[in-house]
């Protein structure tokens, strides 16, 4: 066993570049990742998110580009040598070993005395509450147990940076809800740098710090789950996390555009003449009497109760806008109402 | 009758007397199978082997040991190691093909595994081909490969880089050869069938746990493929014990492996109580060597990192 190596903190990757035959999987990614972040890569099936993270894990060769860990040229390292551990998307936890031993792989593979593995593993699987576990194999476990081994696992060996690769798709719903929670306790305890790969956006607001939105190979927005999910940049985005209407405008240089809602004021100017707004349901104001800017004249139709919120199709001009409401505010179907769409949320999207 | 085994499928099974009855009704043809064409078989083979050889090749059924104490060498001219050394060259040669079979089959499974779909699917064709052709012929066709007029060896005699003389057929050399094509399919299949739906995230995770090569392969393949190397090894090792075809055809009379002897007592020496005595000692040897790889296998299977 070689030594693994040493590098510490910030991640910086630089034109990371990669294709399988014709197809271009990644195209130039670049970021730089501070020490301790919890970081998601999101997008969907195909983004190259997961193929981003197999360069970084060393299960992948990138065609071009670099990246560093502190000083450290990572790419330059077989995978058994980057101070960096997987949490894999099916957990692959070894079938033919206990928990406990699972859970030592790591610190076996390296030159650590037994007191300090027994040391060391115990601390990691109280961490990740599965200490009543340590003598169950792997078939004894349910898919929660097996993705806290999975991270156990990983953690044990304190990487500079843990790799997540869909660590929660195998889980249901509420398993999903909790161990979201857990991730988050774990990363600020651990203090270690995480980038976690979804196609979750629920999962990516609820746990990142910061949120990478993926398109085809190349980074669509870059920013903390608020900015992303409060101010899209794109169409792709917009629609990717949560729902947003799209309202397709003309633009003459001003802050007012013209769309077939009719004319509406907008807080920052358009780079295009003739592009897209969007604007989230919850931000729409249903009023009985037209607002004083941005009143949209609309119909009710057809309306769904979720219990803490309604959720109602409203025909504006040509559109169907979702709107949701309050609960205790009850509309009828086929009632007239005002939709105020306020100007610092309607978002002008760069494309 | 249809109805009972319905309920079990679908685990509303009651009592268990129900579950044993029905469990003894399902294996009833298994041992039928394992009693007509193993037990009785043996059992027959063991009663022979303590009779004694009569006159003009029939049997006296007397009970003796003189068959054993012939085979570990007591004859009428003192002890000999002729026996002996018949056994020790067959577990030898037997060892060897196994060896050879899994050396080649393990890269070759991996390798085939590798391919994509089609290509797979052929490959496995041609490993399996030359089985389709009788094992007589087969071996015939080494004989004229092997021999001193095989183009090969025409070629290196007229460049006069060999002698005259020079043959690989018959000898050992090419009774080994012989042996391990005809083993190899046994070999690759069993273990393809592992190689194929190998888990490699298993493999990626030894190497992301800083694990070596050996480690990796400790841990994150062989775990895996340990059912495929334990039958392979089986399926290659206990027919290359009972082998004779390949050894009496392309061996000359210079390589006499145990079947051979047996094939010789049942044969010509019509001296069926001591063929059967040395083809006890073969079911036994099958037998402990099937012991030992198994529990060889369960061993790695349960290890300890």
């Amino acid at each position: 066993m070689g030594q693994v190596a040493e590098g510490s903190g910030d991640l910086q990757v630089e034109g990371l570049t990669k294709s399988f035959g014709e197809q271009d999987v990644l195209h130039g990614i670049s970021l730089d990742i501070a020490d301790g972040q919890f970081v998601t890569l999101l997008g969907p099936s195909g983004c190259g998110k997961t193929t981003f993270l197999r360069i970084l894990a060393g299960f992948e060769t990138a065609d071009k580009g670099t990246a560093r860990l502190g000083t450290l040229d990572l790419l330059a390292l077989p995978p058994h040598r980057r101070p960096v551990n997987t949490v894999f998307q099916n957990y692959a936890i070894f079938p033919h070993l206990s928990v406990f031993e699972n859970v030592a792989f790591g610190l076996r593979s390296g030159k650590s005395s037994e007191d300090e593995i027994c040391r060391r593993v115990g601390e990691m699987l109280e961490l990740t509450k599965i200490e009543d576990l340590s003598a169950r194999h792997p078939q004894e476990l349910s898919g929660g147990q097996r993705q806290r081994v999975a991270l156990a696992r990983a953690l044990v060996n304190e990487p500079e940076v843990l790799l997540l690769d869909e660590p929660m798709s195998a889980l249901d719903a509420h398993l999903r809800h909790d161990l979201q929670m857990e991730l988050r306790r774990i990363q600020h305890e651990a203090g270690i740098t995480f980038i976690l790969v979804t196609h979750d956006q629920d999962e990516a607001i609820a746990v990142s710090d910061r949120i990478l939105v993926m398109n085809e190979g190349r980074i669509e927005q870059d920013g903390t789950a608020e900015t992303v999910y409060e101010r899209p940049v794109s169409r792709f985005v917009a629609q990717f996390l949560g729902r947003a209407n799209l309202i397709s405008a003309r633009a003459e240089g001003t802050l007012e555009v013209a769309t077939d809602l009719g004319a509406l004021r907008v807080g920052q100017l358009p780079a295009w003449s003739s592009g897209t707004l969007a604007i989230r349901p919850e931000d729409i104001e249903v009023r009985s009497e037209a607002p004083a800017v941005n009143g949209v004249p609309g119909v009710v139709g057809e309306r769904l109760f979720r219990g803490d919120h309604w959720e109602l199709s409203v025909q504006a001009g040509s559109q169907d806008l979702r709107v949701i409401v309050e609960p205790d505010q009850y509309h009828k179907e086929g009632q007239q109402v005002w939709l105020e769409m306020p100007v610092d949320d309607l978002l002008v999207l760069r494309d | 009758m249809a109805g009972k085994l319905l309920e079990i499928h679908e685990g509303k099974a009651t009592t268990r007397g129900k579950m044993v009855r029905a469990g003894l009704f399902l294996s009833v043809p298994a041992l039928g199978w394992l009693g007509a064409f193993l037990a009785l078989p043996c059992a027959a083979l063991a009663v022979l082997a303590f009779a004694r050889r009569g006159a003009y090749g029939s049997v006296d059924w007397a009970f003796s040991f003189d068959n054993f104490r012939r085979f570990v060498g007591f004859g009428l001219f003192g002890w000999s190691s002729d026996n002996l050394l018949i056994l020790l060259r067959s577990a030898g040669f037997a060892a060897l093909t196994t060896a050879l079979c899994l050396g080649i089959g393990l890269p070759m499974a991996f390798w085939i595994a590798d391919r994509p779909k089609r290509s797979r699917l052929v490959l496995l064709a041609l490993v399996s081909a030359p089985s389709c052709i009788n094992l007589v012929i087969r071996t015939y066709a080494w004989m004229l490969l092997l021999g001193s007029q095989s183009p090969p060896l025409r070629l290196l005699r007229a460049l006069g880089m060999v002698g005259p003389d020079a043959s690989l057929y018959p000898g050992a050399l090419a009774v080994q050869l012989g042996m391990v094509s005809c083993m190899l399919p046994f070999a690759v299949l069993p273990l393809y069938a592992s190689t194929e739906r190998l888990n490699w995230s298993l493999v990626e995770a030894a190497r992301d746990l800083y694990a070596g090569s050996l480690r990796t392969f400790r841990h994150g393949i062989l775990p895996q493929i340990l059912p495929g190397l334990v039958a392979s090894l089986v399926m290659t090792a206990v027919p290359s014990l009972g082998m004779f075809v390949v050894s009496d055809l392309l061996g000359g009379a210079r390589v006499m492996l145990i079947g051979n002897l047996v094939q010789q007592q049942f044969g010509m020496a019509s001296d069926w109580p001591f063929g059967a005595m040395a083809g006890l000692v073969l079911v036994l040897g099958s037998l402990i060597s099937l012991a030992v790889l198994s529990r060889w296998g369960s061993r790695i299977a349960g290890g300890q990192a």
